[in-house]
Protein backbone atom coordinates (compact mmCIF):
# COMPACT_ATOMS: atom_id res chain seq x y z
CA UNK A 1 0.00 0.00 0.00
CA UNK A 2 1.35 3.50 -0.80
CA UNK A 3 0.98 5.93 1.30
CA UNK A 4 2.15 9.88 1.20
CA UNK A 5 5.05 8.70 2.77
CA UNK A 6 6.06 6.32 0.10
CA UNK A 7 5.93 8.89 -3.03
CA UNK A 8 7.75 11.15 -0.56
CA UNK A 9 11.09 8.72 -0.34
CA UNK A 10 10.31 7.67 -3.56
CA UNK A 11 10.45 11.18 -4.89
CA UNK A 12 13.77 11.67 -2.56
CA UNK A 13 15.56 8.05 -4.24
CA UNK A 14 14.67 9.68 -8.17
CA UNK A 15 15.90 12.88 -6.71
CA UNK A 16 12.42 14.20 -8.43
CA UNK A 17 11.34 17.69 -6.46
CA UNK A 18 7.73 16.80 -5.76
CA UNK A 19 4.68 19.50 -4.78
CA UNK A 20 2.57 19.23 -1.91
CA UNK A 21 0.03 19.08 -4.57
CA UNK A 22 1.67 15.98 -6.49
CA UNK A 23 2.12 13.92 -3.63
CA UNK A 24 -1.59 13.83 -2.46
CA UNK A 25 -2.28 12.61 -6.15
CA UNK A 26 0.36 10.20 -6.47
CA UNK A 27 -0.73 7.31 -3.74
CA UNK A 28 -4.18 6.47 -5.64
CA UNK A 29 -2.27 6.54 -8.57
CA UNK A 30 0.53 4.03 -7.92
CA UNK A 31 -1.60 2.39 -5.87
CA UNK A 32 -4.01 1.29 -9.01
CA UNK A 33 -0.99 0.33 -10.55
CA UNK A 34 -0.10 -2.22 -7.96
CA UNK A 35 -3.50 -3.79 -8.23
CA UNK A 36 -3.51 -4.29 -11.79
CA UNK A 37 -0.22 -6.32 -11.06
CA UNK A 38 -2.08 -8.49 -8.90
CA UNK A 39 -3.49 -10.07 -12.10
CA UNK A 40 -0.36 -11.80 -11.98
CA UNK A 41 -1.23 -14.01 -8.62
CA UNK A 42 -4.18 -15.51 -11.47
CA UNK A 43 -1.13 -17.14 -13.29
CA UNK A 44 -0.71 -20.72 -12.43
CA UNK A 45 2.91 -20.97 -9.71
CA UNK A 46 4.44 -23.54 -11.70
CA UNK A 47 4.81 -21.38 -14.54
CA UNK A 48 8.90 -21.01 -14.89
CA UNK A 49 10.26 -17.25 -13.82
CA UNK A 50 10.78 -15.01 -17.45
CA UNK A 51 14.80 -13.76 -16.72
CA UNK A 52 15.31 -12.45 -20.07
CA UNK A 53 12.87 -11.78 -22.68
CA UNK A 54 15.61 -12.22 -25.69
CA UNK A 55 16.21 -15.80 -24.96
CA UNK A 56 20.24 -15.34 -25.71
CA UNK A 57 22.64 -16.90 -23.20
CA UNK A 58 26.66 -15.82 -23.07
CA UNK A 59 27.10 -13.45 -25.28
CA UNK A 60 30.78 -12.29 -24.78
CA UNK A 61 33.57 -10.21 -26.05
CA UNK A 62 37.19 -11.39 -26.09
CA UNK A 63 39.32 -9.51 -23.56
CA UNK A 64 41.18 -7.35 -25.95
CA UNK A 65 41.94 -3.64 -24.71
CA UNK A 66 40.64 -0.85 -27.57
CA UNK A 67 40.70 2.89 -28.05
CA UNK A 68 39.36 5.00 -25.61
CA UNK A 69 37.89 8.35 -25.93
CA UNK A 70 40.01 11.81 -25.07
CA UNK A 71 39.65 13.44 -22.18
CA UNK A 72 38.64 15.95 -23.81
CA UNK A 73 35.55 14.72 -25.36
CA UNK A 74 34.84 12.84 -21.74
CA UNK A 75 34.01 16.18 -20.20
CA UNK A 76 32.30 17.47 -22.91
CA UNK A 77 29.13 16.74 -21.40
CA UNK A 78 30.27 18.04 -18.12
CA UNK A 79 28.37 21.12 -16.37
CA UNK A 80 31.41 21.58 -14.18
CA UNK A 81 34.88 20.34 -14.81
CA UNK A 82 38.13 21.07 -12.81
CA UNK A 83 41.83 20.05 -13.55
CA UNK A 84 40.89 16.93 -15.84
CA UNK A 85 38.30 16.09 -13.44
CA UNK A 86 34.37 15.85 -13.08
CA UNK A 87 33.17 18.28 -10.38
CA UNK A 88 30.50 16.64 -9.14
CA UNK A 89 28.36 17.74 -5.48
CA UNK A 90 30.40 17.01 -1.68
CA UNK A 91 29.15 13.70 -0.59
CA UNK A 92 28.13 12.35 2.57
CA UNK B 1 34.47 -8.35 27.50
CA UNK B 2 31.41 -9.06 25.03
CA UNK B 3 32.20 -11.72 21.82
CA UNK B 4 33.14 -9.85 18.60
CA UNK B 5 31.50 -10.91 15.65
CA UNK B 6 33.24 -9.67 12.31
CA UNK B 7 32.14 -10.53 8.45
CA UNK B 8 33.55 -8.97 5.43
CA UNK B 9 32.74 -7.75 2.05
CA UNK B 10 36.36 -7.45 0.03
CA UNK B 11 35.75 -6.04 -3.44
CA UNK B 12 39.19 -7.08 -5.55
CA UNK B 13 39.89 -5.79 -8.35
CA UNK B 14 40.33 -8.20 -11.56
CA UNK B 15 43.24 -6.27 -12.54
CA UNK B 16 45.40 -8.57 -14.31
CA UNK B 17 42.20 -8.41 -17.07
CA UNK B 18 43.38 -6.16 -20.44
CA UNK B 19 39.68 -4.59 -20.77
CA UNK B 20 37.24 -3.69 -18.63
CA UNK B 21 33.96 -5.34 -17.48
CA UNK B 22 31.59 -4.03 -19.82
CA UNK B 23 33.58 -2.53 -22.63
CA UNK B 24 37.19 -2.72 -24.09
CA UNK B 25 38.65 0.69 -22.58
CA UNK B 26 41.69 -0.67 -21.01
CA UNK B 27 42.74 -1.19 -17.26
CA UNK B 28 46.03 -0.32 -17.65
CA UNK B 29 44.91 3.95 -16.36
CA UNK B 30 47.05 3.50 -12.81
CA UNK B 31 49.96 6.39 -14.52
CA UNK B 32 47.49 8.44 -16.24
CA UNK B 33 45.61 11.47 -16.53
CA UNK B 34 41.95 11.53 -15.20
CA UNK B 35 39.32 10.78 -17.19
CA UNK B 36 41.18 9.53 -19.97
CA UNK B 37 40.25 5.50 -19.80
CA UNK B 38 36.30 5.89 -20.75
CA UNK B 39 33.96 5.71 -23.55
CA UNK B 40 30.40 5.90 -23.65
CA UNK B 41 29.99 2.35 -21.97
CA UNK B 42 32.07 3.23 -19.00
CA UNK B 43 30.75 6.36 -18.70
CA UNK B 44 26.95 5.76 -18.73
CA UNK B 45 26.47 7.92 -21.96
CA UNK B 46 22.80 6.98 -23.24
CA UNK B 47 22.19 3.96 -25.80
CA UNK B 48 25.57 2.87 -25.06
CA UNK B 49 25.22 -1.42 -24.71
CA UNK B 50 27.66 -2.88 -22.51
CA UNK B 51 29.08 -6.00 -23.57
CA UNK B 52 30.54 -8.76 -20.97
CA UNK B 53 34.38 -9.77 -20.78
CA UNK B 54 34.32 -13.48 -21.19
CA UNK B 55 37.31 -13.94 -19.50
CA UNK B 56 36.59 -11.68 -16.85
CA UNK B 57 34.26 -14.71 -16.08
CA UNK B 58 35.97 -16.62 -16.09
CA UNK B 59 38.46 -15.33 -13.93
CA UNK B 60 35.64 -14.70 -11.59
CA UNK B 61 34.44 -18.90 -11.86
CA UNK B 62 38.30 -19.35 -10.96
CA UNK B 63 38.71 -17.58 -7.59
CA UNK B 64 35.26 -19.26 -6.97
CA UNK B 65 36.44 -22.90 -7.20
CA UNK B 66 39.98 -22.01 -5.51
CA UNK B 67 37.17 -20.92 -2.35
CA UNK B 68 36.25 -24.14 -2.74
CA UNK B 69 32.34 -22.71 -3.87
CA UNK B 70 29.38 -24.12 -5.36
CA UNK B 71 29.39 -23.05 -8.90
CA UNK B 72 25.76 -21.85 -9.72
CA UNK B 73 24.21 -23.77 -13.30
CA UNK B 74 23.80 -19.68 -14.40
CA UNK B 75 24.14 -16.47 -13.50
CA UNK B 76 22.99 -13.03 -14.52
CA UNK B 77 23.09 -9.54 -13.75
CA UNK B 78 21.18 -6.72 -12.13
CA UNK B 79 20.81 -3.08 -11.42
CA UNK B 80 21.32 -1.60 -7.72
CA UNK B 81 20.08 1.80 -8.08
CA UNK B 82 21.41 4.66 -6.27
CA UNK B 83 22.78 7.99 -6.98
CA UNK B 84 26.33 8.86 -5.98
CA UNK B 85 28.86 10.88 -8.05
CA UNK B 86 31.11 7.89 -8.82
CA UNK B 87 28.31 6.49 -10.41
CA UNK B 88 27.78 7.09 -13.75
CA UNK B 89 24.38 5.90 -14.95
CA UNK B 90 22.79 6.26 -11.62
CA UNK B 91 22.84 2.60 -10.87
CA UNK B 92 25.45 -0.37 -10.77
CA UNK B 93 25.60 -3.32 -12.46
CA UNK B 94 25.59 -6.29 -10.25
CA UNK B 95 24.51 -9.47 -9.07
CA UNK B 96 21.89 -10.03 -6.40
CA UNK B 97 19.87 -13.31 -6.99
CA UNK B 98 21.95 -15.87 -9.52
CA UNK B 99 25.31 -14.61 -7.95
CA UNK B 100 27.85 -16.92 -9.63
CA UNK B 101 28.87 -18.80 -6.87
CA UNK B 102 27.85 -19.72 -2.86
CA UNK B 103 28.71 -21.79 0.25
CA UNK B 104 32.98 -21.40 0.19
CA UNK B 105 35.47 -21.32 2.53
CA UNK B 106 38.97 -20.21 3.26
CA UNK B 107 41.30 -21.71 5.62
CA UNK B 108 43.04 -19.67 8.21
CA UNK B 109 46.35 -20.98 10.29
CA UNK B 110 46.00 -19.84 13.91
CA UNK B 111 47.88 -20.41 16.25
CA UNK B 112 44.92 -22.02 18.21
CA UNK B 113 44.82 -24.25 14.71
CA UNK B 114 43.03 -24.27 11.82
CA UNK B 115 40.08 -21.86 11.66
CA UNK B 116 37.53 -22.50 8.78
CA UNK B 117 35.97 -19.23 7.47
CA UNK B 118 33.29 -19.47 5.05
CA UNK B 119 32.22 -17.53 2.55
CA UNK B 120 28.84 -16.79 1.75
CA UNK B 121 28.77 -15.77 -1.83
CA UNK B 122 31.01 -14.80 -4.87
CA UNK B 123 29.62 -11.98 -7.41
CA UNK B 124 30.63 -9.98 -9.93
CA UNK B 125 29.67 -6.15 -10.42
CA UNK B 126 31.17 -2.86 -12.20
CA UNK B 127 33.89 -0.68 -10.56
CA UNK B 128 32.52 2.60 -9.91
CA UNK B 129 34.76 5.77 -10.28
CA UNK B 130 37.17 7.57 -7.94
CA UNK B 131 35.96 10.18 -5.94
CA UNK B 132 38.96 12.90 -5.42
CA UNK B 133 38.07 14.80 -2.16
CA UNK B 134 39.28 18.08 -1.94
CA UNK B 135 40.39 18.45 1.98
CA UNK B 136 38.71 15.42 4.36
CA UNK B 137 35.38 13.22 3.60
CA UNK B 138 33.50 14.99 5.94
CA UNK B 139 34.39 18.84 5.06
CA UNK B 140 35.42 19.18 1.72
CA UNK B 141 32.80 21.17 -0.27
CA UNK B 142 33.09 19.11 -3.28
CA UNK B 143 34.18 16.36 -4.90
CA UNK B 144 36.19 15.75 -8.01
CA UNK B 145 35.73 12.09 -10.14
CA UNK B 146 38.17 10.10 -12.29
CA UNK B 147 36.48 7.65 -14.24
CA UNK B 148 39.41 5.61 -15.02
CA UNK B 149 38.05 2.96 -12.68
CA UNK B 150 34.43 3.18 -14.09
CA UNK B 151 33.87 -0.33 -15.11
CA UNK B 152 36.79 -2.30 -14.15
CA UNK B 153 35.63 -5.67 -13.47
CA UNK B 154 35.22 -6.40 -9.70
CA UNK B 155 34.57 -9.61 -7.77
CA UNK B 156 32.58 -9.33 -4.63
CA UNK B 157 33.98 -11.87 -1.75
CA UNK B 158 31.68 -11.72 0.85
CA UNK B 159 32.05 -14.09 4.36
CA UNK B 160 29.85 -15.16 6.75
CA UNK B 161 30.33 -13.26 10.25
CA UNK B 162 32.34 -16.13 11.54
CA UNK B 163 35.69 -13.51 11.94
CA UNK B 164 36.24 -13.06 16.09
CA UNK B 165 39.34 -10.86 16.28
CA UNK B 166 40.35 -7.79 13.66
CA UNK B 167 43.71 -9.72 13.75
CA UNK B 168 41.67 -12.68 12.56
CA UNK B 169 40.33 -10.43 9.90
CA UNK B 170 43.97 -9.12 8.34
CA UNK B 171 44.57 -12.57 8.05
CA UNK B 172 41.90 -13.70 5.96
CA UNK B 173 42.83 -10.68 3.61
CA UNK B 174 46.14 -12.19 3.37
CA UNK B 175 45.11 -15.50 2.51
CA UNK B 176 43.02 -14.16 -0.07
CA UNK B 177 45.00 -11.98 -1.89
CA UNK B 178 47.92 -14.98 -1.49
CA UNK B 179 45.46 -16.93 -3.67
CA UNK B 180 44.72 -14.74 -5.77
CA UNK B 181 47.53 -13.83 -6.30
CA UNK B 182 48.53 -17.62 -7.36
CA UNK B 183 45.31 -17.67 -9.68
CA UNK B 184 46.95 -15.01 -11.63
CA UNK B 185 43.77 -12.88 -11.83
CA UNK B 186 44.84 -10.14 -9.49
CA UNK B 187 48.09 -7.45 -8.94
CA UNK B 188 47.56 -6.28 -5.31
CA UNK B 189 50.54 -3.77 -5.50
CA UNK B 190 48.17 -1.50 -7.59
CA UNK B 191 46.31 1.48 -5.63
CA UNK B 192 42.71 0.63 -5.20
CA UNK B 193 42.89 -3.24 -5.93
CA UNK B 194 40.63 -4.13 -2.87
CA UNK B 195 38.51 -2.39 -0.68
CA UNK B 196 36.38 -3.98 2.33
CA UNK B 197 33.19 -3.50 3.85
CA UNK B 198 33.27 -4.66 7.28
CA UNK B 199 30.33 -5.63 9.71
CA UNK B 200 31.14 -5.61 13.30
CA UNK B 201 28.99 -6.04 16.07
CA UNK B 202 29.18 -6.77 19.87
CA UNK B 203 27.32 -10.07 21.01
CA UNK B 204 23.43 -9.00 21.14
CA UNK B 205 24.19 -5.16 19.56
CA UNK B 206 23.48 -3.95 16.59
CA UNK B 207 26.48 -3.76 14.08
CA UNK B 208 27.65 -1.27 11.99
CA UNK B 209 29.35 -1.02 8.66
CA UNK B 210 32.04 0.42 7.74
CA UNK B 211 32.72 1.12 4.18
CA UNK B 212 35.60 1.44 1.94
CA UNK B 213 38.56 0.27 3.72
CA UNK B 214 40.97 0.82 1.41
CA UNK B 215 44.38 -1.14 2.88
CA UNK B 216 44.88 -4.24 4.70
CA UNK B 217 46.26 -2.50 7.87
CA UNK B 218 43.37 -0.25 7.70
CA UNK B 219 40.94 -3.18 7.77
CA UNK B 220 42.39 -4.23 11.77
CA UNK B 221 42.77 -0.51 12.69
CA UNK B 222 39.02 0.09 11.60
CA UNK B 223 38.29 -2.56 14.09
CA UNK B 224 39.85 -2.03 16.51
CA UNK B 225 38.52 1.52 16.97
CA UNK B 226 35.10 0.11 16.34
CA UNK B 227 35.49 -2.55 19.26
CA UNK B 228 36.54 0.43 21.67
CA UNK B 229 33.97 2.81 20.38
CA UNK B 230 30.98 0.22 20.54
CA UNK B 231 32.44 -1.11 23.89
CA UNK B 232 32.80 2.51 25.56
CA UNK B 233 28.92 3.04 24.64
CA UNK B 234 27.66 -0.21 25.64
CA UNK B 235 29.73 0.72 29.23
CA UNK B 236 27.54 3.98 29.32
CA UNK B 237 24.26 2.38 28.82
CA UNK B 238 23.64 3.71 25.30
CA UNK B 239 22.42 1.37 22.71
CA UNK B 240 24.86 0.86 19.93
CA UNK B 241 22.52 1.94 16.39
CA UNK B 242 23.09 0.03 13.14
CA UNK B 243 25.01 2.39 10.58
CA UNK B 244 26.89 2.95 8.06
CA UNK B 245 30.19 4.15 9.06
CA UNK B 246 33.43 5.94 7.21
CA UNK B 247 37.18 4.92 8.16
CA UNK B 248 39.03 7.86 8.12
CA UNK B 249 42.67 6.30 7.41
CA UNK B 250 44.93 9.51 8.60
CA UNK B 251 42.84 10.05 11.75
CA UNK B 252 42.68 6.46 12.47
CA UNK B 253 38.46 6.42 13.74
CA UNK B 254 34.88 6.13 12.10
CA UNK B 255 32.57 8.33 11.74
CA UNK B 256 28.76 7.64 11.29
CA UNK B 257 27.27 8.49 7.35
CA UNK B 258 23.76 8.94 8.11
CA UNK B 259 22.52 7.15 5.02
CA UNK B 260 19.13 6.68 3.83
CA UNK B 261 19.16 3.96 2.02
CA UNK B 262 18.43 0.37 2.55
CA UNK B 263 18.27 -2.66 0.99
CA UNK B 264 14.59 -2.24 -0.64
CA UNK B 265 15.45 1.03 -1.66
CA UNK B 266 18.04 0.10 -4.04
CA UNK B 267 15.40 -1.44 -5.81
CA UNK B 268 17.42 -4.41 -7.62
CA UNK B 269 15.83 -5.74 -11.29
CA UNK B 270 17.37 -7.79 -14.02
CA UNK B 271 20.08 -6.29 -15.89
CA UNK B 272 17.91 -5.52 -19.13
CA UNK B 273 21.35 -5.01 -21.30
CA UNK B 274 23.04 -8.18 -20.74
CA UNK B 275 22.08 -11.55 -21.29
CA UNK B 276 22.20 -14.94 -18.83
CA UNK B 277 25.01 -16.71 -18.14
CA UNK B 278 25.67 -20.52 -18.41
CA UNK B 279 28.47 -21.33 -15.85
CA UNK B 280 28.50 -25.25 -15.26
CA UNK B 281 29.28 -26.04 -18.39
CA UNK B 282 32.58 -24.05 -18.31
CA UNK B 283 33.54 -25.25 -14.86
CA UNK B 284 34.98 -28.25 -16.03
CA UNK B 285 37.77 -26.47 -18.65
CA UNK B 286 38.56 -24.45 -16.21
CA UNK B 287 39.32 -26.80 -13.10
CA UNK B 288 42.08 -27.72 -15.28
CA UNK B 289 43.79 -24.47 -15.51
CA UNK B 290 43.99 -24.50 -12.19
CA UNK B 291 46.93 -23.72 -10.37
CA UNK B 292 48.63 -25.45 -7.21
CA UNK B 293 47.23 -23.27 -4.67
CA UNK B 294 49.05 -21.99 -1.48
CA UNK B 295 47.82 -24.58 1.47
CA UNK B 296 48.70 -27.90 -0.82
CA UNK B 297 51.89 -25.75 -2.29
CA UNK B 298 52.90 -26.07 2.04
CA UNK B 299 52.67 -29.58 2.23
CA UNK B 300 53.91 -30.84 -0.87
CA UNK B 301 57.19 -28.49 0.34
CA UNK B 302 56.96 -30.00 3.52
CA UNK B 303 57.22 -33.89 1.90
CA UNK B 304 59.17 -33.22 -0.88
CA UNK B 305 61.89 -30.87 0.41
CA UNK B 306 62.19 -32.14 4.08
CA UNK B 307 61.56 -28.60 5.26
CA UNK B 308 60.33 -27.28 8.01
CA UNK B 309 56.61 -25.97 8.26
CA UNK B 310 56.89 -22.98 9.03
CA UNK B 311 60.01 -22.08 6.70
CA UNK B 312 57.02 -23.43 4.26
CA UNK B 313 54.27 -21.28 5.89
CA UNK B 314 56.91 -17.99 4.89
CA UNK B 315 57.86 -19.56 1.43
CA UNK B 316 54.46 -19.98 0.35
CA UNK B 317 52.67 -16.57 1.66
CA UNK B 318 54.31 -15.21 -1.80
CA UNK B 319 54.23 -16.96 -5.22
CA UNK B 320 57.25 -15.34 -6.44
CA UNK B 321 58.83 -16.12 -2.99
CA UNK B 322 57.76 -20.10 -3.71
CA UNK B 323 59.02 -19.98 -6.85
CA UNK B 324 62.46 -18.38 -6.10
CA UNK B 325 62.73 -21.03 -3.35
CA UNK B 326 62.34 -23.82 -5.71
CA UNK B 327 64.94 -22.86 -8.34
CA UNK B 328 67.62 -22.62 -5.43
CA UNK B 329 66.67 -26.15 -4.23
CA UNK B 330 66.97 -27.74 -7.23
CA UNK B 331 70.16 -26.61 -7.13
CA UNK B 332 71.49 -26.82 -3.16
CA UNK B 333 70.55 -28.36 -0.20
CA UNK B 334 67.11 -27.92 0.78
CA UNK B 335 66.98 -27.05 3.97
CA UNK B 336 69.88 -24.98 3.73
CA UNK B 337 67.93 -22.74 0.68
CA UNK B 338 65.03 -22.72 2.93
CA UNK B 339 66.41 -21.24 5.93
CA UNK B 340 68.46 -18.55 3.43
CA UNK B 341 65.31 -17.83 1.75
CA UNK B 342 62.48 -17.82 4.12
CA UNK B 343 64.83 -16.35 7.17
CA UNK B 344 67.54 -14.40 5.96
CA UNK B 345 66.97 -13.04 2.40
CA UNK B 346 63.14 -12.41 3.29
CA UNK B 347 64.28 -10.68 6.44
CA UNK B 348 66.76 -7.86 4.05
CA UNK B 349 64.16 -7.93 1.43
CA UNK B 350 61.64 -6.61 4.15
CA UNK B 351 63.75 -4.28 6.14
CA UNK B 352 64.81 -2.68 2.34
CA UNK B 353 60.64 -2.63 1.75
CA UNK B 354 61.82 -5.24 -1.61
CA UNK B 355 60.04 -7.56 -3.10
CA UNK B 356 61.45 -11.14 -4.50
CA UNK B 357 62.25 -10.38 -8.05
CA UNK B 358 64.55 -7.60 -6.74
CA UNK B 359 66.87 -10.74 -6.32
CA UNK B 360 68.39 -13.38 -8.92
CA UNK B 361 67.85 -16.76 -7.49
CA UNK B 362 71.27 -17.59 -8.99
CA UNK B 363 72.65 -15.40 -7.26
CA UNK B 364 71.59 -17.12 -4.20
CA UNK B 365 72.64 -20.30 -5.54
CA UNK B 366 76.15 -19.02 -5.85
CA UNK B 367 76.09 -17.77 -2.46
CA UNK B 368 75.17 -20.98 -1.06
CA UNK B 369 77.16 -22.57 -3.14
CA UNK B 370 80.50 -20.80 -1.69
CA UNK B 371 78.91 -20.61 2.01
CA UNK B 372 78.47 -24.90 1.37
CA UNK B 373 82.60 -25.05 0.72
CA UNK B 374 83.25 -23.05 4.09
CA UNK B 375 84.99 -20.26 2.47
CA UNK B 376 82.91 -17.52 3.46
CA UNK B 377 81.55 -17.26 6.86
CA UNK B 378 77.84 -16.64 7.53
CA UNK B 379 78.38 -13.54 8.16
CA UNK B 380 80.20 -13.18 5.02
CA UNK B 381 77.26 -14.67 3.13
CA UNK B 382 74.40 -12.14 4.71
CA UNK B 383 77.42 -9.39 3.84
CA UNK B 384 77.10 -10.06 0.25
CA UNK B 385 73.02 -10.25 0.02
CA UNK B 386 72.85 -7.16 1.66
CA UNK B 387 75.62 -6.04 -0.62
CA UNK B 388 73.91 -6.86 -3.73
CA UNK B 389 70.65 -5.48 -2.35
CA UNK B 390 72.27 -2.11 -1.88
CA UNK B 391 74.85 -1.69 -4.19
CA UNK B 392 74.30 -4.60 -7.14
CA UNK B 393 77.13 -6.74 -8.15
CA UNK B 394 77.50 -10.60 -8.47
CA UNK B 395 78.19 -12.84 -5.35
CA UNK B 396 81.45 -13.39 -7.25
CA UNK B 397 82.70 -9.51 -7.59
CA UNK B 398 81.79 -9.50 -4.51
CA UNK B 399 83.79 -11.99 -2.48
CA UNK B 400 86.50 -10.71 -4.21
CA UNK B 401 86.35 -7.32 -3.53
CA UNK B 402 86.10 -7.46 -0.06
CA UNK B 403 87.59 -11.04 0.20
CA UNK B 404 89.98 -9.57 3.12
CA UNK B 405 86.11 -9.48 5.40
CA UNK B 406 84.48 -12.01 3.94
CA UNK B 407 86.60 -15.10 3.18
CA UNK B 408 86.82 -17.18 5.94
CA UNK B 409 90.02 -17.38 7.99
CA UNK B 410 92.53 -20.51 7.63
CA UNK B 411 92.84 -22.16 10.98
CA UNK B 412 96.15 -21.23 11.51
CA UNK B 413 95.52 -17.58 11.47
CA UNK B 414 91.87 -18.09 13.49
CA UNK B 415 94.09 -19.95 16.50
CA UNK B 416 97.05 -16.84 15.82
CA UNK B 417 94.09 -14.64 17.16
CA UNK B 418 92.69 -16.98 19.51
CA UNK B 419 95.94 -17.05 21.31
CA UNK B 420 96.56 -13.62 21.34
CA UNK B 421 93.21 -13.13 23.08
CA UNK B 422 93.96 -15.41 25.61
CA UNK B 423 96.89 -13.76 26.23
CA UNK B 424 95.81 -10.52 26.70
CA UNK B 425 92.96 -11.75 28.93
CA UNK B 426 94.62 -13.84 31.79
CA UNK B 427 91.95 -13.50 34.36
CA UNK B 428 89.26 -13.69 31.80
CA UNK B 429 90.91 -17.18 30.71
CA UNK B 430 91.53 -18.44 34.39
CA UNK B 431 87.53 -18.03 34.97
CA UNK B 432 87.01 -19.42 31.32
CA UNK B 433 88.59 -22.64 33.13
CA UNK B 434 86.85 -22.64 36.17
CA UNK B 435 83.86 -23.45 33.62
CA UNK B 436 82.27 -19.54 33.54
CA UNK B 437 80.28 -19.01 30.45
CA UNK B 438 80.41 -15.66 30.63
CA UNK B 439 84.28 -15.50 30.65
CA UNK B 440 83.94 -18.03 27.40
CA UNK B 441 81.50 -15.13 26.33
CA UNK B 442 83.37 -12.31 26.57
CA UNK B 443 86.72 -14.31 24.55
CA UNK B 444 84.86 -14.98 21.91
CA UNK B 445 83.64 -11.45 21.60
CA UNK B 446 86.99 -10.29 21.75
CA UNK B 447 88.02 -12.88 18.90
CA UNK B 448 84.91 -11.53 16.68
CA UNK B 449 85.93 -8.56 17.22
CA UNK B 450 89.60 -8.70 16.13
CA UNK B 451 88.75 -10.41 13.68
CA UNK B 452 85.36 -8.77 12.34
CA UNK B 453 82.86 -11.93 12.51
CA UNK B 454 85.17 -13.82 9.52
CA UNK B 455 85.81 -17.31 12.02
CA UNK B 456 83.06 -19.51 13.01
CA UNK B 457 82.42 -19.58 15.96
CA UNK B 458 82.54 -23.43 16.94
CA UNK B 459 86.04 -23.41 15.37
CA UNK B 460 86.89 -20.77 17.90
CA UNK B 461 85.26 -22.92 21.16
CA UNK B 462 87.34 -25.36 19.92
CA UNK B 463 90.66 -23.57 20.70
CA UNK B 464 89.27 -22.13 23.23
CA UNK B 465 88.13 -25.97 24.66
CA UNK B 466 91.86 -26.96 23.41
CA UNK B 467 93.79 -24.10 25.03
CA UNK B 468 92.17 -24.93 28.08
CA UNK B 469 92.64 -28.61 28.20
CA UNK B 470 96.94 -27.92 27.29
CA UNK B 471 96.86 -25.55 30.71
CA UNK B 472 95.03 -27.88 33.13
CA UNK B 473 97.52 -30.31 31.68
CA UNK B 474 100.51 -28.43 32.92
CA UNK B 475 99.27 -27.22 35.72
CA UNK B 476 98.70 -30.82 37.40
CA UNK B 477 97.80 -29.15 40.85
CA UNK B 478 94.98 -27.44 39.31
CA UNK B 479 93.66 -30.32 37.99
CA UNK B 480 93.65 -31.94 40.68
CA UNK B 481 91.88 -29.36 42.31
CA UNK B 482 89.27 -29.16 39.91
Amino acid sequence: MITKKTVDHLGWLARIKLTEEEKEKFPDQLNSILDYFEKLDEVEADVSPTHHVLGLTNVFRDDVAGQSISQEDALGNAPRKERGYFKGPRII
Amino acid sequence: MKEVIIGLEVHVQLNKLRSKLFCSCSTQYHDSEPDTHTCPVCLGLPGALPVTNGKAVDNAIKVALALNCNIEEWTMFYRKNYYYPDLVKGFQISQYDYPIATNGSISLDMEGGERIIRIKRVHMEEDPGKLVHVGTIDKSRYSLIDYNRSGMALLEVVTEPDLRTPKEARLFLNKLKNILEYLDVFDSSLEGSLRVDANISLAGGARAEIKNISSYKGVEKALLFEIVRQNNLVRRGVKVVQETRHFDEVRGITISLRTKEGEEDYRYFPEPDLVPITIADRVDDIKKTLPELPDAKRQRFVLQYGISDNHAKVLISELGLANFFETVATEVDANLSATWVADILKGELNYRDLDISAFSPNHMVQILQVLKKDTITENGAVQVIRTILDEGGTPSEIVKIKSKDLLKMDVDASENITLRVIEENPGAFQDFCKGKNEAMHFLMGQVMKETHGTVNRSTVIELLNKSKKEKLQNAPDNHREA
